[in-house]
């Protein structure tokens, strides 16, 4: 039997469009994944918390507001303090070609902008779980 | 022959898990619960066997009921109500799995944001993958590893049920079943099923015009079961119907949180009552009947498999078979097989 992989898909920020988080939710579902779908305005701390009960193997970030400089780094920096190593993140939404290198630098392992298919994210997922 | 259950001592990482778990840490409880939703009993019957002298202290409450009416959102509040009054409160929060693809999309969560950061608030997803019941098949343990890591009070919330999901009695001490007003009549009410196994009503989104009338159906229908006299050499109907507990039906308003300090009260008298009257100890009971059953039933399966697929005999059988005579269809070859298995035949 395959492995079950459980997934959180998080809006970050004061961000209120969650119409492609909703999009990928549905996509993962029915690709055979667990999405964990937590919502609107989420704070680092929420996000950080919810990987910690939940246990995901992959958290996406789906972001349109602009903020991800600020919000991304924010997260991994939490990340890092709570010694959670296994998680493999990816972000989404509208992220600009030139901040990719540098979300990438702070260990976010791939960004998905508008237009990819769904099929590509679970191929990237189940070859780049960390566990 | 060596039982399958009896095999394999406790694996390292489940033991470390553990461990950092009694120190209070989070991260250990949530990959406990990861590892007996994916490793099954195998797994399970390692941790649980560590753990089960710390457990059996907190309380669990059941919340079922059907999809929309309200049990994420009153969840929260009740959670709200005792991390209030500083009590370690954890939540398992069941969503269905797609037949289809295997997947499952848990939207629970979203309705419990208001307390993410609470340290004393533990909120865990799960699938039910596929288990009928309105359970997920790893929620006993996971009931079992929150019990072990101190929660005060374990919150059960099982996926959106229509009328004969009730595994969640045999999990919890107080089961509420959410009722939105607007749906069905006094007959769906008295046909038992979920309506059978509640200890609370709750009927939620009062601020809507047939929320009494709701009440009054279920008022009813409490009238009409209190009359009716149970045999009582019927162990089971016993635990179910209790004639000193009518269940309370009471109106909340789950977003403003309205009547919910009243609904903690009915849940707190409840609790109360099923300690002294014993009808906790008798549930307890009940639910562990059941889990020794499934457990047994597990093991046996997987001992019958291996025996009868690994004994050149089962082929001779399966010959018979397909002979197609009187005497060879798959009940009588079953019946044969069971007999020599009894016998011992193949140990």
């Amino acid at each position: 039997m395959e492995k079950n992989i459980r997934c959180i898909v998080a809006k970050p920020g004061l961000d209120g469009h969650d119409r492609g988080a909703k999009v990928i939710s549905r996509g993962l579902r029915d690709a055979g994944l667990e999405v964990i779908y937590t919502g609107l305005h989420q704070t680092a701390d929420d996000i950080v918390e919810s990987v910690v009960q939940e246990d995901p193997d992959v958290l996406l970030l789906s972001i349109l507001s602009g903020a991800h400089t600020i919000l991304f780094p924010e997260i991994m920096k939490k990340f890092k303090e709570e010694g959670i190593n296994d998680v493999l993140i990816l972000g989404g939404g509208i992220i600009p070609d030139e901040d990719i290198a540098k979300m990438k630098e702070v260990g976010i392992s791939e960004i998905f902008g508008p237009g990819t298919k769904i099929q590509e994210i679970v191929d990237y997922i189940k070859s780049h779980l960390k566990r | 022959m060596e039982s399958s259950i009896k095999s394999s001592k406790i694996d390292l990482d489940i033991y470390n898990l553990i461990e950092k778990m009694r120190k209070g840490d989070r991260r250990a409880v949530a990959r406990l619960i990861t590892k007996v939703e994916n490793g099954g009993p195998e797994v399970s019957k390692q941790i649980i066997k560590e753990i089960y002298p710390e457990t059996g202290k907190s309380f669990i409450i059941g919340i079922t009921g059907s999809p929309g009416s309200g049990k994420s959102t009153l969840t929260n509040q009740i959670a709200s109500e005792y991390l209030k009054k500083g009590l370690k409160i954890s939540i398992i929060a069941v969503d269905p799995t797609s037949p289809f693809s295997g997947g499952a999309l848990l939207g629970d969560r979203i309705r419990m944001k208001s307390n993410f950061t609470n340290k004393n608030l533990f909120i865990r997803s799960m699938a039910n993958r596929g288990k009928l019941g309105g359970l997920a098949m790893a929620t006993k343990e996971a009931i079992h590893i929150f019990d072990a890591y101190g929660s005060d009070i374990i919150i059960v919330e099982t996926v959106g049920v229509g009328q004969s999901e009730i595994d969640i009695f045999k999990s919890a001490h107080t089961t509420l079943v959410i009722m939105p007003p607007g749906m069905g009549d006094e007959i769906q009410a008295i046909k038992a099923g979920i309506t059978e196994i509640t200890d609370i009503f709750v009927v939620n989104k009062m601020d809507r015009n047939e929320a009494d009338k709701r009440v009054n159906e279920l008022e009813t229908m409490l009238d009409i079961a209190e009359n009716i006299v149970v045999d009582q050499k019927n162990h089971n109907i016993r635990i179910i119907k209790s004639n000193k507990w009518r269940p309370p039906v009471i109106k909340t308003n789950a977003i403003s949180g309205e009547n919910v300090p009243e609904l903690i009260e009915l849940i707190e008298s409840h609790r109360e009552f099923s300690k002294t009257t014993g009808l906790k100890n008798k549930k307890l009971a009940y639910r562990y009947k059941h889990y020794v059953v499934d457990i047994i039933q597990y093991f046996q399966n997987k001992d019958i498999e291996r025996l009868i697929f690994s004994n050149p005999k089962i082929n001779e059988f399966i010959d018979q078979i397909l002979s197609y005579k009187t005497g060879s269809d798959p009940y009588s070859i079953s019946e044969m097989i069971l007999e020599l298995f009894s016998k011992r035949y193949f140990s």
